[in-house]
């Protein structure tokens, strides 16, 4: 953990209204999440618990920890895949409480998953289309009778997806089918259609996964690029720890569904319980 | 010859109704991962809409058909929020169970209002019967119309699920739910949307089936439906095209097998094709193999 790269571009992280940290500069405006008491239960046992974050607008944040500390939990409690059966939840200010994972979406949150589930049979270009659903409008009548507002509808959602597409250099697959696609390419394709729900923040399960460092030195330049372009705030499970310290600015450490560390890359490195929870106590000398 | 292909049409006429209702069954299982026995009951219910609204309430033939598949469509999506719907996260054989139920409660609830005697459906179709080869092969309007609307709808369902942004919500819900969900795409919406438009469909069979075969019962679509099922999964569940080719083959097959091996054994021909087909091909003729996720 020592050995890995210090932050590109170190934020300050400065204490939130409530609590937790948040980058400096998104001081002055609503976080994008707030997560307070956070918990849930399957059947006695506490998968996560008392979990408490915080991300600002515009945060690149990590989520790291051990294997089955619950990181993929949290995302399922975040996305109301899972509902909590502890604390509340705020997205973009507002209590998602008793809401579906679509409801949760429409408000601005939307996630890539840790095993890729594109719609393998779609091409890429609808992939990101689907994504779209509920950004471009027209009824079912005109759908079916190819009114005009038809036309308009999905030459709208056609240049947009090629427009994101484009983040990624991936428009000329477009026509491609999505599941045909080389791993990394559906990894970006995720992101892509996760982007195409236009969330105020994305969720990535292990956007790294399978890349080789060459690639991993891409995604990471391209999760900064989208952070920048499309204003949002970006919450990662990562076990890349180069990509973790590299772009987080707060970093979140659970283990055994608790959180047992949180601050900034350097904090983290340093910080004799996380050295704990990965490699196990020190030997005496 | 034209004996044969006197038969072949026919076979054909009634295969289209098969297929019409198969989309029913195949669309449903797509999406909403059920069968749907209830199905072969709305074809019935159409039916008797349709007779009720020349019979007894005086309207013309095609509005008698519009009424019917507005009834069913209402049907079709009261059905699945009763009945289906807060089965969401039960067993499958749960939802299979209910299906049964359903089918029978449609059944006596048709026995209830309409009697248990058989009715004369009239044809709402005016199209007289065409001739060829001397009068040899008759061709009648039935045929043709049922045809032309099997056609018609496979077109319109095709271009329907592959260019429109609800016909792309629907296939991703039928890939993966979760998926699809989290991207913001209303499950439950697309879900009852997908009933409507196979209990619509099932309305145009019925009052097509019925055109053909004018003895209309509250059982009239048991048999029919238990077919439509069979072509359904002989031609690969959840594939449009697998429900066209399905359906036209059963009837083809049921058809060609009452005129040629015995009359006593069309319907378990029918059924026989199933097995052996199920035994080669378990997906049926054009479905995907389905991988599962570990």
């Amino acid at each position: 953990m020592t050995q890995t790269k210090k932050p590109r571009t170190p934020t300050r992280m400065v204490p939130a209204p409530s609590h937790g940290i948040i980058p400096e500069r998104d001081l002055n405006s609503q976080p994008v999440l707030e997560a307070r008491n956070l918990g849930i239960e399957f059947g006695g046992l506490h998968a996560v618990e008392d979990f408490n974050l915080i991300i600002g607008r515009t945060e690149i944040a990590g989520l790291i920890g051990p294997n089955g500390a619950g990181k993929t939990t949290v995302f399922n409690l975040l996305t109301k895949v899972y509902q909590p059966t502890m604390g509340t939840i705020l997205l973009n200010g507002r209590d998602t409480a008793g809401m579906n994972t679509m409801q949760a979406n429409k408000l601005g949150i939307a996630r890539t998953f840790q095993n890729i589930r594109l719609f393998g049979n779609m091409s890429v270009e609808d992939n990101v289309r689907i994504g779209l659903h509920n950004q471009v409008r027209y009824g079912m009548f005109s759908g079916i009778f190819r009114l005009p507002a038809y036309y308009r509808g999905e030459r709208q959602m056609h240049e947009r997806a090629l427009e994101l597409l484009s983040i990624f250099d991936m428009q000329d697959l477009a026509n491609h089918q999505a599941g045909s696609l080389p791993y990394g390419a559906q990894r970006r394709l995720e992101i892509v259609r996760a982007l195409a729900t236009n969330p105020s923040l994305l969720l990535l399960d292990e956007p790294a996964a399978g890349m080789n460092p060459h690639e991993t030195e891409e995604l990471m330049e391209n999760i900064a690029k989208i952070r920048d372009k499309f204003h949002i705030a970006i919450l990662l499970i990562e076990h890349d720890m180069n990509l973790v310290m590299g772009i987080c600015e707060g970093i979140c450490v659970l283990n055994y569904g608790r959180i047992i560390a949180k601050g900034t890359a350097e904090e983290i490195q340093n910080n004799p319980v996380v050295i704990e929870a990965y490699l196990g106590k020190k030997k005496e000398a | 010859m034209i004996q044969f292909l006197s038969y072949l049409v026919n076979g054909i006429s009634l295969g289209s109704v098969y297929a019409i209702i198969a989309l029913g069954y195949s669309m449903v299982y797509g999406i909403a991962k059920m069968l749907n026995f209830a199905h072969g009951d709305v074809i019935m219910v159409g039916a008797f809409m349709s007779f009720s609204a020349t019979q007894y309430w005086g309207m013309s033939p095609m509005a008698s058909v519009l009424i019917s598949v507005v009834v069913c469509t209402l049907l079709g999506i009261t059905i699945e929020r009763l009945a289906y719907k807060p089965l969401r996260q039960a067993t499958s054989l749960a939802v299979l169970i209910t299906a049964i139920g359903m089918s029978y409660l449609l059944q006596n609830l048709a026995l209830l209002i309409w009697g248990a005697n058989p009715k004369s459906f009239s044809s709402v179709i005016s199209i007289g019967t065409f001739s060829l080869f001397n009068g040899q092969l008759r061709i009648t309007g039935e045929t043709i119309v049922t045809v032309l609307a099997n056609l018609v709808i496979m077109i319109a369902l095709t271009l329907f699920t592959g260019k429109t942004k609800m016909g792309k919500a629907m296939r991703a819900v039928s890939e993966d739910r979760g998926a699809a969900e989290l991207m913001g795409i209303n499950v439950n919406a697309t879900i009852s949307m997908t009933f409507a438009i196979g209990s619509g469909l099932a309305a145009i069979a019925g009052v097509l089936l019925c055109s053909a075969y004018p003895v209309l019962m509250p059982t009239t679509g048991a048999m029919p439906g238990i077919k439509a099922f069979t072509a359904a999964v002989f031609g690969g569940i959840g594939s449009i095209p697998g429900a066209l080719i399905g359906g036209i083959l059963l009837g083809v097959i049921e058809i060609l097998g009452k005129a040629y091996v015995s009359t006593e054994l069309g319907d378990a021909l029918v059924f026989a094709v199933l097995i052996i087909v199920l035994l080669v091909k378990p997906t049926g003729l054009l479905g995907k193999k389905v991988h599962e996720k570990v």
